[in-house]
C-alpha cells in the first residue's frame, strides 16, 4: 500500500463483502507506516464477527478504536458514543470508518455528515461477487447508489474482494474482478484494490499487481483462532 | 450451481426457498434478523409472500394456516420469540401439519442476551409447548450442513405430518462459509396432502384442521396415532456422526458449534498423546441412543463427557443412552459465553485422570 493521502477512509459495502476485514487491514498497514489511527467501529448492523472482537490486535499496533456503546454485551441498541466526534477534531489522526453493511448500515454515517463536508474523504465500496445479491454489475451498483443515498456521501473508490474463504482460488478473485471493472466504468469511480489473502493476491497477473491488496484475516470462530493454541 | 459465501441466517432461508418454501412469517429478534430480512427480499422474487406479523403469537398462527392450506411454510425465532410460539407449535404438532421452524439460540433464562448458546435443547426435544408430542430437531454444526437439513426438513415434515425444528445457535447464523445449493441425494416419496384445506368443491368430504378432541377416549387415539409415527421416526430418521471413535479413551458427546470446537480440541488432544472421540448428534430428537449404547459397551472407551453451551442439558439424554455402562461427564458454559477449545482440553484431562485412576 502506497502512503495514503487523505485523512479519513470510509468502508462500505453489501453485508458480508469483507469490510471489516479489509478496514482492520488497511489500519495496521497504515499504523505501520507510522501514522497515528483511529478505527471507528460503526457497524448498528452485526452483532458479533466485528472489528471490536480484534481490539487487543488493534491496540498493540497502537491503533484507538472506539465502539458503539454495548459492543460486545448482551444489549443489541444501535448507540454511538460522544468520542467519534473527536476524531474529527484532531487534524492529524488517520481514521478508518467501519460501517455496517448495506443501506442501512450507511445511515449510521448520516449524522456526520456535516464533518464529512469539512474535509476529504475516500469512501471505498467493497464487492465481493461470490456474495448473494451482489453477483451481477446492476445488484452492486443499485446497494452502491442505496449507500450513497442514505449516507449522503459519494463512493470514490471500489475494492474487489471476491472470495469463498479458506476455498479461494485465483480464478475466483479474477471473475469477480471482470464484474467490479463493469461498474467502475458504469459509474466512473477508480478500483483502487484488489484484495485477498497473500497466497492469492501473490498470484495476480503483471497488469493487476500494483493493485494488489494482501489481507491477513483477523475475526475466526472459535475453533480456528490461532491464539488458542 | 456455483459456491457463494453466505451467512448462515441468509444460507438457511435461501435453501427453504429451494427446497420450495413460499411462506414466511416472523417478527425480528437477533441473532437470526438476516432469516426475515433475506425473506422478505427473495420471497417476492419467486411469487411468495412474507409477512412481518405484530408477533411471534401470530407468525406462528399464520404458519399454522398455511401449513393446513398444503403450502410449505417457514417460520424463525431465536430462544425468547421462540418460547412465545411453544402454544402454536403445539397445536401444528396436534393438528398433524408440516412446517419448518428455526431456532438460532441465544443465552437465557428470560430475555436472556444475544450471543450464541444451547440451552434450549430441553425446550426442542422434550416438548416445550404442552402435551404429548415432539418435534424433528435436527442440528447442524456447519453452514452446508444446515442448507442441507433445511431442505431434508421440508421433506420429513411433509413425509410424517409433524414440525421441524433446524437448532442452530448464534454462531452458526452470523459466520459465513462457502456453501452450495445442490438436490437431496435421497428423493422421498412424499405422500399427497389430501388432508389440506384447499377450498370445498363437493368432490371429497370437506377436510378439517383441527387440534380439539372432546372426546377423551378419540383424544387418546389421537395421540397414540402420532406416538406410532415417531416411532417410525425414530427407526427412520436419526442422523449421527462419530469422528475418532475407534481408538478412543474418552467420548465427548455436542452438537451443533461445539462439536467444531470439540474437533480442534480433538486435534490439540493428539498432539498430546490422548484420544479423545466425538458423538454428534445430528438428529436431537430422535436421539441418537443406540449409537451411545454402542460405544459404552467398548472396553477402551473409559468414559463420556457432555460438552454444551448450556448448564447441561443434553447430558441427560447422554446418561439415559450410556445407562450406567460407563460415567459420564459435563463441561459447559452458559449465557452467550462459548466454551474454549483449551478450557474442554483441561476438562477431558481431569476426567482420564480421575477414571484411569
Amino acid at each position: 500500500m502506497k502512503q495514503e493521502k487523505g485523512r479519513i477512509a470510509i468502508f462500505t459495502g453489501h453485508f458480508g463483502s469483507g469490510k471489516t476485514e479489509l478496514a482492520i487491514n488497511y489500519s495496521i498497514k497504515l499504523a505501520r507506516q507510522g501514522q497515528a489511527v483511529t478505527v471507528v467501529d460503526l457497524d448498528i448492523v452485526n452483532p458479533f464477527f466485528r472489528s471490536s472482537e480484534v481490539r487487543d490486535v488493534l491496540e498493540k499496533e497502537g491503533i484507538r478504536l472506539l465502539s458503539p456503546n454495548f459492543v460486545g454485551t448482551t444489549v443489541d441498541v444501535p448507540s454511538l458514543p460522544p468520542e467519534i466526534y473527536s476524531v474529527f477534531q484532531s487534524k492529524n489522526d488517520k481514521v478508518v470508518f467501519d460501517v455496517g453493511g448495506d443501506d442501512i448500515g450507511a445511515t449510521a454515517l448520516g449524522r456526520y455528515y456535516p464533518y464529512f463536508m469539512q474535509e476529504p474523504y475516500r469512501m471505498f465500496f467493497v464487492v465481493n461477487v461470490r456474495r448473494p445479491l451482489s453477483s451481477a454489475p446492476e445488484q452492486i451498483i443499485e446497494m452502491l447508489k442505496a449507500v450513497e443515498s442514505r449516507s449522503r456521501l459519494k463512493v470514490t473508490d471500489l475494492i474487489n474482494n471476491t472470495n469463498l474463504m479458506y476455498e479461494t482460488n485465483l480464478n475466483h478473485l479474477l471473475e469477480g474482478q471482470m464484474i467490479v471493472e463493469q461498474v467502475a466504468e458504469k459509474l466512473n469511480i477508480p478500483i483502487a484494490y484488489i484484495s485477498g489473502v497473500t497466497d492469492v493476491i501473490d498470484k495476480l497477473p503483471e497488469k493487476y499487481s500494483s493493485k494488489g491488496f494482501p489481507i491477513d484475516i483477523y475475526l475466526h470462530p472459535p475453533w480456528d483462532r490461532k491464539d488458542e493454541v | 450451481m456455483s459456491k457463494v459465501l453466505m451467512k448462515g441466517n441468509e444460507a438457511i432461508a435461501e435453501a427453504a426457498i429451494q427446497a420450495g418454501c413460499r411462506y414466511f412469517f416472523g417478527y425480528p429478534i437477533t441473532p437470526q434478523n438476516e432469516i426475515p430480512a433475506y425473506m422478505a427480499k427473495r420471497l417476492p422474487e419467486v411469487g411468495g409472500c412474507f409477512i412481518q406479523a405484530e408477533s411471534e403469537v401470530s407468525a406462528i398462527n399464520m404458519v399454522y394456516g398455511a401449513a393446513g392450506a398444503g403450502a410449505r411454510v417457514m417460520t424463525s425465532s431465536s430462544s425468547p420469540g421462540i418460547s412465545l410460539k411453544q402454544e402454536g407449535l403445539s397445536y401444528i404438532a396436534g393438528a398433524e401439519l408440516p412446517c419448518v421452524v428455526v431456532n438460532m439460540v441465544r443465552g437465557g433464562p428470560g430475555l436472556g442476551g444475544i450471543q450464541p448458546a444451547q440451552s434450549d435443547y430441553f425446550q426442542a426435544t422434550k416438548g416445550g409447548g404442552h402435551g404429548d408430542y415432539h418435534l424433528v430437531v435436527l442440528a447442524p454444526s456447519t453452514i452446508q450442513e444446515a442448507v442441507d437439513l433445511v431442505m431434508e426438513g421440508f421433506d420429513i415434515a411433509d413425509q410424517y405430518r409433524n414440525p421441524v425444528m433446524i437448532l442452530g445457535d448464534g454462531m452458526l447464523g452470523q459466520m459465513m462459509e462457502p456453501v452450495e445449493f445442490r438436490p437431496l441425494s435421497s428423493k422421498r416419496e412424499l405422500p399427497p396432502k389430501t388432508w389440506a384445506t384447499t377450498g370445498y368443491t363437493g368432490d371429497r368430504p370437506r377436510n378439517i384442521i383441527n387440534s380439539l378432541y372432546i372426546d377423551p377416549q378419540v383424544l387418546e387415539e389421537h395421540v397414540k396415532k402420532i406416538y406410532q409415527k415417531y416411532e417410525e421416526i425414530k427407526k427412520n430418521e436419526v442422523k449421527v456422526e462419530c469422528y475418532n471413535c475407534e481408538d478412543a479413551e474418552i467420548i465427548v458427546a455436542a452438537y451443533g458449534t461445539t462439536a467444531r470446537i470439540v474437533k480442534s480440541v480433538i486435534q490439540k488432544a493428539k498432539q498430546e498423546g490422548i484420544n479423545v472421540g466425538l458423538i454428534r448428534p445430528i438428529t436431537l430428537w430422535p436421539f441418537p441412543t443406540s449409537t451411545f449404547e454402542e460405544w459404552a459397551q467398548r472396553e477402551h472407551i473409559k468414559a463420556f463427557m457432555a460438552v454444551e453451551m448450556s448448564m447441561g442439558q443434553m447430558v441427560e439424554d447422554v446418561r439415559l443412552s450410556v445407562n450406567g455402562k460407563k460415567p459420564v461427564f459435563f463441561y459447559g458454559r452458559t449465557g452467550g459465553m462459548v466454551p474454549e477449545p483449551n478450557a474442554i482440553l483441561a476438562e477431558i484431562k481431569k476426567v482420564i485422570g480421575g477414571v484411569l485412576r
